[in-house]
C-alpha cells in the first residue's frame, strides 16, 4: 500500500477519533481557559507555516517563483474582502500566467 | 404535519448559505489533491472520511511537497484537534447516543458548530437544527465539489500550468485569514512563517510545519 493510502486512512481514522472523543468524554476536561486559548492558536501556527512552506520552498530549499506572485494576489484579494473561491482562483490564474510567460 | 416557523426557516437559511459557500471550497481541495499526486478516489475518500478541510489540505500539502506520511498525518491531526473541542461544546446541546452520536461526531466541524452557536439566542432546538442542517449540508456539497475539482484537475494535466501549485497556499491563506483577529494571532502567524522558512533547509519536510505548534503553545501560555 502506498504512502498516500496510509495518509488517507490514518488521517481519517484520527480525525474521526478526535471528533468522537469530544462527544464522548465529560465536558470538564480541557475546559481550562489556557487549553482553549492554545487550541485556537494551533491552527493559526500550522496554517501560517503551511502558507510559507507551500509558497516559498521546494523540497528542502527556499525558492521565489510564480507561486509567490499567486500568493501576493491572494493577499490582495483578501484585503479587498473577496470571497474564498475568488481568492483561490485569482491566485491560480496570476500564478499560471507568470508560469507561462516568464 | 409540522408547521415550519420563521425561526426554523431563518436557521435553515443560515445553514444552506454556509453549506453552499464552504462546499465550493471542495473544488479547490479536489483539484489541489490531484495536483499533489493523490488519485481521484483517494481525494474523494479524504473528503468523505476525514471531512475536515484544513486537515485534508494539510495532508496533501505535506505529502505533495515530499514530507513523510507520519509528518503528514501528524500535521493533519493537530489541525483536527479543535473538532474534539467543538464536540465537547456541542455534546450537552445535542444530547445524542449510539449511532446518532457517531453521525454527530462525523459532522462536528468549524461550520456546523459555528452556525449552531450563532443560533444561541433562538434556543437549543434552533442550535440543534443549525448543527445538523449545516453539518449535512456542508458534507453533501463538500463531497460533490471535491469530485468535480478532482476530475477537473485530472483532465488538466500539469498543475503549475494552471496555477494549481499556487492555489494550495492561497487556500491556506484563506483559511488562516479569519483567524487573524488579534495582535496575538497576527504576531503568531508571522513568527510561524519565519520559523517554517528558517527550518526548511535544515529539517526533513513536514517538520518545519509541525515545529510551529511550539510557538502556539508559547503564545497561548501567556494569559490575556
Amino acid at each position: 500500500m502506498s504512502g498516500n493510502w496510509w495518509g488517507v486512512l490514518g488521517t481519517s481514522a484520527i480525525a474521526f477519533a478526535l471528533k468522537y472523543l469530544g462527544h464522548a468524554i465529560p465536558g470538564k476536561y480541557l475546559a481550562a481557559p489556557r487549553a482553549q486559548q492554545i487550541n485556537t492558536l494551533i491552527p493559526v501556527a500550522l496554517l501560517s507555516a503551511l502558507v510559507a512552506v507551500q509558497t516559498f520552498t521546494e523540497k528542502s530549499r527556499l525558492l521565489l517563483d510564480h507561486r509567490a506572485a499567486g500568493l501576493g494576489v491572494a493577499l490582495l484579494a483578501l484585503l479587498l474582502r473577496a470571497p474564498f473561491p475568488i481568492v483561490v482562483i485569482s491566485a491560480a490564474l496570476s500564478s499560471a500566467l507568470l508560469y507561462h510567460f516568464i | 404535519m409540522r408547521v415550519v416557523s420563521d425561526t426554523d426557516r431563518s436557521t435553515l437559511r443560515d445553514s444552506l448559505s454556509v453549506s453552499l459557500t464552504v462546499g465550493t471550497y471542495g473544488i479547490a481541495f479536489g483539484a489541489a489533491s490531484v495536483a499533489a499526486g493523490f488519485t481521484v478516489l483517494q481525494s474523494c475518500l479524504l473528503s468523505l472520511l476525514t471531512f475536515s478541510g484544513a486537515s485534508q489540505f494539510a495532508l496533501i500539502g505535506v505529502l505533495g511537497s515530499g514530507g513523510s506520511v507520519v509528518s503528514g498525518i501528524a500535521t493533519a491531526s493537530l489541525l483536527g484537534f479543535r473538532n474534539g473541542l467543538y464536540g465537547l461544546r456541542m455534546a450537552p446541546i445535542l444530547k445524542v447516543k449510539g449511532v446518532r452520536r457517531l453521525l454527530a461526531a462525523h459532522i462536528t466541524i468549524d461550520e456546523s458548530t459555528g452556525v449552531a452557536l450563532s443560533q444561541e439566542s433562538r434556543g437549543e432546538a434552533a442550535m440543534r437544527r443549525g448543527f445538523w442542517a449545516t453539518g449535512w449540508g456542508v458534507f453533501i456539497f463538500w463531497n460533490l465539489f471535491t469530485l468535480a475539482g478532482a476530475l477537473g484537475a485530472q483532465a488538466m494535466g500539469t498543475p503549475a500550468a494552471w496555477g494549481l501549485d499556487a492555489a494550495v497556499p492561497a487556500a491556506f491563506l484563506g483559511l488562516l485569514w479569519p483567524r487573524l483577529d488579534s495582535l496575538r494571532t497576527r504576531c503568531l502567524a508571522l513568527s510561524a512563517i519565519g520559523l517554517a522558512i528558517l527550518l526548511t533547509p535544515v529539517a526533513p519536510a513536514g517538520i518545519p510545519i509541525i515545529a510551529t505548534t511550539a510557538l502556539a503553545l508559547i503564545f497561548g501560555w501567556v494569559r490575556k
